[in-house]
């Protein structure tokens, strides 16, 4: 894990959002939903202060962040892509578009591309069926995505 | 209270309103399999996930099967424990949990007391249908446990053991799925942890995920060397379990017949750890009253409660978790440690040999031990006071392995002269007995007067958390015990508070204290165990003819030729240590 140093005054925002959550261990999802939007991600230290401040075992922490794939230990890219995985999507064919981003960004789901320019993740429907099957990078929805499209999308944030 | 009457396997059964059906069963001589549950009575060691679904059962009008072990008897249920489905499903269940477990048996060092290996065994599983892919991860040695999480089969009793037994936090199941597995935050190693080394996770593993570092052969290679003196010494504990290895009675005391073994083994000096616990009650004690005096004189400098220090996993449960309060446990070091700093000094000026060429082993109940003595700070020049520290089970290998036939072994006494105690020094292994043993000392010397009756029942039993106040000649001493590290927590936390009114606080990590220790032969999740041992340790103090420990000559000895008196110069360089600040804090 590399050493990072994260910003005091975000630590101080977190240690403060854990105070508004009365330090109770079972409000430990929130505490660390609200980390991850702070830093971006859920690195050791991060956990550690989490674990401090919720009254809680930095294993239990780490047990919590490793159960559910919404929480990430590795920092999101500069711009983040999302392939939906919903029924829809999967069905018009999101893995083919999926495994065309795993091939050009040479990463896997859940990890980002050496430059930190990409990270690669999955979610479950965007709420646009009608545009299956659905790519997003940052807040843009890409629709109707098919895998020769992939190049094209990825040179837009490349320049 | 309510009860509720039910049929099990077409016998009638009255039990309590919350009994589970594994409990009613169990009262009617009906033993349901189980796999990943356990239960130790007296202590809040309970562990029921439902996970394994070994101990599933059929009751009549319920769709699916029930697991025993998390289903409550309810009025007119029909249970059947072995119907054609239930032991359908049960192998099922056994086959699925084995086709990710490796299969080797033949060389696992839990072979033989194995959960998972004799349900197989009991189920009659003789082949897996289910092929595939089996989970790998990375493994974990410390010097005192080693984890194999390949042979985790998620029961989560070592979760259980450490969060909620000892509240110590360093495991959690991680990762979902085929990937879920216990680890440590971030699976780290154990020893980058704050793990205390206590060893309960290893007494109740089922299978050898959890084991201990084993030391056996680097001792057999010691003794092997010509140039090695190599002396040993057993833990009060040890002597009431050893036998069970071999078949034995719980509770049978085998101190002669292991001191005859440990000599057939071909250790040159056979010595005792009691005569240390003796050593560390005059220290400890002489501390004690030291402390009690300038207190009640009115010194403010002066913290009381004293508390006991002779658990090593106590020692780090209070160096990672309460940190501030470092300068109140005794200075006085384990009894392991004092033995190895008097042999290395003292015994080896006595046979004119260099320490480096003494090589001093343990066996002790415990795996905190085999931490302990490889702190730095118990080590002179890069030698260790104790080189190794081994297990009771550790001791019943090399006995196996020598073809030792330990039940018909005679008596045999140990050596002098770190080889005698009193049975001050025994109860050491017992929870209370250290403060009963230190109170046997500290009440004459402070009254000057000798004690009307040496047993102090008061401080005996198995409760989690004991307190009793002994008069000292019209002084009311105010004395607390804790067994589990939970416990410990608990009178620690009233301490930190100032809620606190004990003069002196006994704490063990392990529950029953040492013979409940993470290196004893294991219970099984039978506490009848662990009560037979701690009978045995008081029935050896009984029949002692000294009881108190300033009374052993040895002891007297030994502070006549060598150290001087109690807490002096010499005692401080050799039999006490200091305690470091371990916690891991973000300061913002």
């Amino acid at each position: 894990m590399a050493n990072i140093k994260l910003p005091d005054n975000k630590k101080k925002e977190l240690k403060e959002v854990c105070a508004k959550l009365n330090n109770d261990p079972g409000e430990l999802i929130n505490a660390l939903h609200a980390a991850q939007g702070l830093f971006g991600y859920l690195p050791a230290e991060v956990q550690e202060l989490v674990a401090q401040e919720m009254n809680v075992s930095v294993a239990h922490v780490y047990g919590v962040v490793t159960f559910y794939s919404f929480f990430s230990m590795t920092p999101k890219g500069e711009h983040p892509i999302s392939i939906c995985m919903g029924t829809a999507c999967y069905v018009r064919g999101a893995e083919k578009v999926l495994d065309e981003f795993k091939k050009l960004l040479n990463v896997k789901v859940g990890e980002t591309t050496p430059d930190g320019k990409f990270s690669l993740s999955c979610l479950r429907c965007v709420g646009a069926c009608g545009l299956a099957p659905v790519v997003t990078v940052g807040d843009k929805v890409f629709g109707r995505v098919a895998p020769e499209d992939v190049k094209t999308i990825l040179e837009e944030y490349n320049n | 209270m309510e009860v509720v009457k039910l049929t099990i396997d077409n016998k009638p059964v009255v039990v309590n309103k919350g009994t589970t059906l594994l409990d009613a069963a169990k009262s009617i001589g009906v033993n349901i399999p189980s796999l990943c549950y356990m239960k130790l009575e007296d202590t809040n060691f309970e562990n029921k996930p439902g996970g394994c679904r070994v101990c599933v059962v059929e009751v009549e009008g319920r769709r699916n099967l029930a697991p025993a072990c998390k289903t409550e008897c309810s009025e007119g249920m029909v249970v059947n424990t072995h119907t054609m489905r239930v032991i359908n499903a049960r192998r099922t269940v056994m086959e699925l949990i084995l086709s990710d477990h490796p299969f080797d048996c033949l060389i696992c060092a839990k072979s033989g007391n194995c959960e998972l290996q004799s349900l197989a065994q009991k189920l009659g599983i003789r082949e897996i249908p289910y092929k595939g892919e089996q989970s790998h991860y990375k493994g974990d040695e410390s010097p005192a446990i080693i984890r194999d999480m390949d042979k985790c089969i998620m029961c989560r009793r070592c979760e259980t053991a450490c969060n909620e037994v000892q509240t110590v936090g360093v495991l959690s199941a991680i990762n979902r799925g085929f990937n879920s597995v216990v680890a440590t935050a971030f699976e780290m190693d154990l020893d980058h942890s704050s793990c205390t080394f206590c060893g309960q996770c290893v007494a109740v593993c089922p299978t050898g995920a959890l084991t201990e570092r084993d030391h056996t052969w680097k001792v057999v290679d010691a003794i092997v060397d010509p140039k090695k003196t190599v002396v040993v010494q057993t833990a009060p504990a040890v002597r009431a379990a050893l036998g069970e290895e071999f078949g034995m009675e719980p509770g049978t005391l085998v101190t002669g017949k292991m001191a005859a073994a440990l000599r057939k083994l071909g250790f040159d000096f056979v010595f005792d750890t009691d005569f240390a616990a003796d050593l560390t009650i005059m220290e400890e004690g002489t501390e004690l009253l030291d402390r009690l005096n300038k207190y009640l004189s009115g010194d403010k400098s002066v913290k009381l409660p004293i508390l006991t220090s002779c658990c090593p996993a106590w020692v780090n449960f209070f160096e990672h978790q309460f940190p501030e309060m470092k300068e109140i446990p005794s200075s006085a070091k384990s009894p392991q440690q004092m033995f190895g700093a008097i042999a290395k000094s003292f015994f080896a000026d006595k046979l004119n040999i260099k320490r480096e060429d003494m090589v001093v082993v343990s066996v002790m109940p415990c795996l905190a031990k085999k931490f302990e003595s490889t702190r730095p700070e118990f080590s002179v020049n890069g030698d260790p006071d104790v080189n190794y520290s081994i297990s009771t089970r550790e001791l019943a290998a090399m006995i196996r392995n020598a073809n030792i036939d330990f039940a018909s072994l005679p008596d045999e006494d140990f050596d002098q002269p770190l080889g005698e105690s009193t049975g001050a020094g025994v109860i050491f292994g017992a929870t209370g007995g250290v403060i009963e043993a230190a109170v046997r000392t500290a009440y004459e010397i402070q009254t000057k007067k000798p004690l009307p009756k040496l047993d102090f029942t008061e401080l005996r039993g198995m409760e989690g958390i004991r307190s009793a106040t002994i008069d000292f000649d019209g002084l009311p001493i105010n004395i607390g015990i804790a067994h589990g590290l939970g416990n410990a927590r608990k009178l620690l936390e009233d301490v930190k508070s100032g809620k606190s009114n004990f003069h002196a606080i006994e704490i063990m990590a392990c529950p029953g204290g040492c013979i409940g220790g993470g290196g004893q032969p294991y219970h099984h999740g039978n506490m009848d165990i662990l009560k037979k041992r701690a009978a045995a340790i008081y029935r050896e103090d009984a029949e002692k003819p000294i009881r108190k420990s300033h009374e052993n000559p040895y002891i007297v000895k030994l502070y006549e030729e060598f150290l001087g008196k109690p807490c002096g110069h010499l005692s401080h360089e050799l039999l006490h240590t200091h305690y470091f600040d371990k916690q891991k804090k973000i300061e913002i």
